[in-house]
């Protein structure tokens, strides 16, 4: 017993003494998100990188999930010593722009900088004019498909249509291929409303209008989510897309469980890496179709950004890391998993090697992203429409009346 | 050296807990109820003098999603509860017998017990999985079921699940105290009742359960109270979904206050929340006081 | 009750396997999930035994210094620690004296203290969560261990001290006289005579403070925002919470933040069962 209690102590001991080791440096907390486009070993291979350039600095980085990150750079706005660095989503600047979480870097931008990255890409960042942040990951939600599967369907071409997509997998069903040819991210998050978007966007809806009333109770917005509706109704879609996030599309697909999903960039790889997939090589990927007559193809603007928070004491050296973060030659190296942000880039063979598809669709994909609302009750409008969505989904409502009464909700918010 | 009156030394031994107590809970309670007539916002701090009446009781009264909460709530709190007595005194009317390994199974009680709520949270969610989890492939590996289910995806059943996993941590604790309250009966007791003919049903009713209704119905209490905070299990397990079936007051509360950051209304929604948990503390109260009494 | 018949045996011991079984397997199977591949974890149908067995998942947590999981995980650990004896010790140190003068020198007013303690434990923490989160952010003490520790002890100390009197109670007053007229004074009593017998109670309560903030999430997760305070219940929320990547590394780290508490509370039996008893039986 006595012995057990020291070595309790001992323990505890090293416990408290190991971070004493870095108290000269100056320190940076930065927020990111785990498991999406860059890993948390990228990330952390950059920021070494950064650290080596900059031997006074230390940087600590803090990875949450996505559906914890909103909340997480709220939260610690009161802190004293909170973030230096926050990951935000392309749907937050106007939120935080009102209240003033995150510093305006407007002036740190020079024209040249601005020339040289997708226009897509700064509307992440940018609010009233203002710019509040880098733009660093640009990204959108591409259609993949087993090309194994279409093969044996005696389908040759990738569907540019969403009715053409519903026949596919109807073929596809009808020949007993695969139970479910569709899988999405339809869980009661933000995932939901980046595949409700694609879809709307395609069948020419619209989310809010000139005045911001509510819009997506009508026209395409509607057509939307009775097509989401329908192809659970008529066996396509997987029905665990109910409760999937992206990840839970990810490991569908990749174990051959799917025809067709919808997903972000990084599945690309990841889907095509035999270690984590057993569909590895015949990865198809196509923009999201669109509609006749009404689109080509459809996109929702998925982009990510880098700012400096209000609060931060080292602003300065925050904004150092966030260029090195997002500097051309970085997103290179790590542009497997998330296309880079720079024009540039994309001519650069070294990029394309072995992802030609990828770069095909994104060049129809990322000129196609729509945006989702400005608004800074956004967060709350969301929420109301993943819960109208959902009960859509589940056939508790029908998707007129969801739809109509979450619209309803909408107007209410300031 | 000086020596105090009996009440002064009385009220300095108290002094370090009344000011830890009036800090932490009183004052934060009465800023509270402050806030709640307020437009207090998180992210602006001279937002917190703006005063708008009863603007926010209205308002949270009106709010379907909040009222959808507190049913929400009360189902979770009342299936919870009521399934962790029962199987609690059950297991602790088992543990009373004298068997074979009866002490490894006490000590595995302590198991659920003691593992933490959040991890207990994320272990059932794995289990739970719609495709690579435990349960479904057990259902279906035995022959209980054909196909695999959604069980967190399906709002008519997922609130259900969640409080599954919350019995599962907490009828150990119902049944450690009934088992502590049985083991207080004399054998002979027990003894001369059956000598007297009374059969089992007979034994329970005329002496077991008068000893063990006082610490059951306490406990019945304290995990009313317990249940209805819920927070982090749903946090780590639904985050309210699908289509808020599962969304708590607590998780209402936090989302009004912290992520769409209006402090002066997620007051209101707290205070009515204490409202409605007062009368369950007032019960306790007045429980162990009756308790304390006939002790 | 000595002479049982068959059935009744099979029917004790059918239902002490069936309950054997629900309390072990959960855990077990998370067990199994922390030493599996993901690839066997996703594998249909379902395997229950890992084609190999592999402890790689617990050497990211613990040993692999350089990289981020460990980092944060062994931080949470040490905040975790921190914390939770930093709150349970000073809880102590507060609420033995206030016991002390609730049991030995009572009064009315003091009588009806006590049960605001009770009631204040009990206070759902939405209701004092607001002014707390503003209070700690204009005394910069967010993300710090204070912060959680000053909360954490609104909630241990009106326990400990409920906890402790209604123990002191049983102490005969009749021992605390001699020294009193000895010209010993009330801390010197307490330390010299009702501690010395009340140190299994102590334990207890000790015991059951240590559980409660270990345990404890939902200011953890709004006061601290990295791995400076950020305690294990977050530091596992935020691996788990969302996007879930990987089974295998989530299930370790619950089985590591699992091991501390239940092998405690598993040692300290007894006074578990104490704790709770008085707990919830004596007022």
């Amino acid at each position: 017993m006595k012995k057990n209690k020291m070595l309790m102590a001992a323990m505890v001991g090293t416990l408290l003494t190991s971070s004493q080791a870095y108290a000269e440096k100056t320190q940076l907390s930065a927020l990111f998100m785990a498991q999406a486009a860059y890993s948390e070993q990228d990330i952390e291979n950059m920021t070494t990188a950064f650290e080596k350039a900059n031997p006074n600095v230390d940087v600590k980085m803090e990875f949450v999930a996505y559906e914890a990150l909103h909340d997480k750079i709220v939260l610690s706005h009161n802190a004293s010593d909170g973030y230096d660095v926050v990951l935000f989503d392309v749907i937050w600047p106007a939120e935080f722009a009102r209240y003033g979480l995150l510093t305006d870097v407007s002036d740190k931008i020079d024209d040249s900088t601005k020339g040289d990255i997708l226009e897509g890409a700064w509307t992440t960042v940018e609010y009233g004019g203002k710019y509040y942040g880098m733009p660093w990951i640009v990204d959108t939600k591409y259609l993949f498909y087993n090309e194994k599967m279409l093969a044996e369907a005696g389908i040759s071409k990738a569907p540019a249509t969403w009715t053409e997509l519903a026949s596919q997998a109807k073929i596809i069903k009808d020949k007993g291929i695969v139970e479910y040819p569709l899988v999405w991210s339809w869980s009661q998050s933000e995932a939901v409303i980046c595949d409700y978007a694609t879809l709307l966007s395609a069948m020419g809806g619209e989310f809010l209008d000139g005045d911001e009333k509510p819009v997506f109770q009508q026209g395409g917005g509607l057509h939307a989510l009775e097509y989401m509706v329908d192809s659970i109704k008529m066996g396509l879609t997987n029905p665990n897309s109910r409760e999937y996030s992206e990840e839970d599309v990810r490991r569908t697909f990749s174990s051959g469980q799917a025809a067709f999903a919808v997903n972000w960039t990084y599945m690309y790889n990841l889907a095509n890496d035999p270690k984590e997939s057993s569909i590895a090589g015949h990865v198809g990927i196509a923009p999201a179709p669109g509609a006749e007559n009404i689109s080509k193809a459809s996109a929702v603007n998925g982009s990510m950004g880098l700012g400096v928070t209000s609060n931060s004491k080292n602003k300065d050296i925050a904004w150092d890391y966030i260029k090195h973060l997002t500097s051309q030659p970085v997103q290179e190296d790590f542009a497997k998993l998330s296309l880079p942000v720079w024009k540039g880039s994309y001519d650069n063979p070294e990029i394309a090697k072995g992802q030609e598809e990828l770069l095909k669709a994104a060049k129809i994909g990322l000129a196609a992203m729509y945006p989702r609302p400005t608004k800074a009750s956004y967060q709350e409008m969301s929420s109301l429409l993943q819960v109208a969505i959902q009960e859509a989904l589940l056939g508790t409502k029908a998707p007129a009346e969801a739809l109509n009464e979450a619209a309803d909700a909408v107007a209410d918010l300031d | 050296m000086i020596r105090f009156p009996k009440a002064t030394t009385a009220w300095l031994l108290l002094t370090p807990m009344m000011t830890i107590i009036i800090g932490v809970v009183g004052y934060p309670l009465i800023k509270t109820v402050y806030y709640s007539f307020t437009a207090a916002h998180l992210a602006s701090p001279e937002t917190t003098d703006r005063w708008v009446g009863f603007k926010n009781y209205i308002k949270a009264l009106g709010n379907t999603q909040f009222i959808d909460s507190i049913e929400n709530t009360a189902y979770f709190v009342s299936v919870s509860v009521s399934a962790e007595i029962i199987i609690g005194v059950l297991v602790a009317l088992l543990l009373n017998q004298v068997f074979h390994g009866r002490t490894l199974l006490r000590a595995l009680l302590i198991l659920p017990l003691a593992l933490p709520t959040v991890v207990n949270a994320m272990m059932w969610r794995l289990i739970y999985g719609p495709d690579f989890g435990a349960l479904n492939a057990l259902l279906t590996q035995i022959g209980l079921m054909n196909e695999y289910r959604s069980w967190l995806g399906d709002p008519d059943i997922a609130l259900s699940m969640v409080a599954i996993a919350d019995i599962w941590k907490n009828f150990p604790l119902v049944a450690l105290i009934t088992l502590a309250a049985l083991q207080t009966i004399s054998k002979d007791l027990i003894e001369a009742a059956t000598l007297d003919g009374a059969n089992a049903w007979q034994r329970f009713w005329s002496v077991v359960f008068p000893t063990i209704i006082a610490p059951v119905s306490v406990a019945l209490v304290l995990r009313t109270i317990e249940a209805f905070k819920v927070f982090d299990i749903v946090y780590v397990m639904t985050r309210g979904g699908p289509a808020n079936s599962t969304k708590t007051v607590s998780f209402h509360v936090y989302q009004e206050a912290f992520a769409y950051m209006r402090i002066g209304s997620g007051a209101s929604y707290a205070l009515i929340v204490v409202l409605i948990s007062a009368v369950l503390i007032t019960t306790y109260l007045w429980l162990i006081k009756k308790q304390g009494n006939t002790a | 009750m000595t002479c049982r018949s068959k059935s009744e045996v099979c029917l004790v011991y059918g239902s002490a396997s069936l309950l054997g079984l629900v309390l072990l397997c959960p855990v077990l199977w998370l067990f199994i999930m922390s030493i599996s591949s993901t690839r066997d974890l996703t594998t249909l149908p379902l395997q229950w035994l890992p084609s190999k067995i592999s402890f790689d998942n617990y050497a990211k947590l613990v040993s692999d210094l350089d990289s981020s999981t460990a980092e944060s995980f062994l931080s949470a650990l040490r905040n975790s620690l921190i914390v939770a004896i930093s709150a349970t010790t000073l809880s102590l140190l507060v609420a033995i004296p206030a016991a002390y003068s609730l049991s030995r020198l009572p009064g009315s007013r003091r009588k009806s203290l006590l049960f605001v303690a009770i009631a204040t434990f009990m206070m759902p923490p939405v209701a004092l969560v607001l002014p707390l989160y503003s209070t700690m952010g204009a005394l910069g003490l967010l993300n710090t261990h204070i912060a959680l520790i000053a909360v954490y002890c609104g909630i241990l100390v009106p326990f400990t001290t409920w906890l402790l009197k209604s123990n002191f109670d049983a102490i005969p007053i009749d021992l605390d006289e001699a020294p009193l007229i000895d010209g010993a004074n009330r801390l010197q009593i307490i330390w010299h005579i009702t501690l010395p017998i009340a140190k299994p109670a102590v334990g207890a309560a000790a015991l059951m403070a240590i559980l409660m903030a270990w345990d404890e999430f939902f200011y953890a997760l709004l006061f601290t925002n990295d791995i400076r305070a950020k305690t294990l219940p977050v530091a596992i929320a935020d691996f788990a919470a969302g996007r879930v990547a990987d089974y295998g590394l989530i299930s370790a780290a619950g089985i590591l933040a699992t091991l501390p508490p239940v092998s405690m509370a598993y040692f300290l039996q007894k006074s578990l069962v104490s704790g709770l008893m008085s707990g919830s039986v004596k007022g």
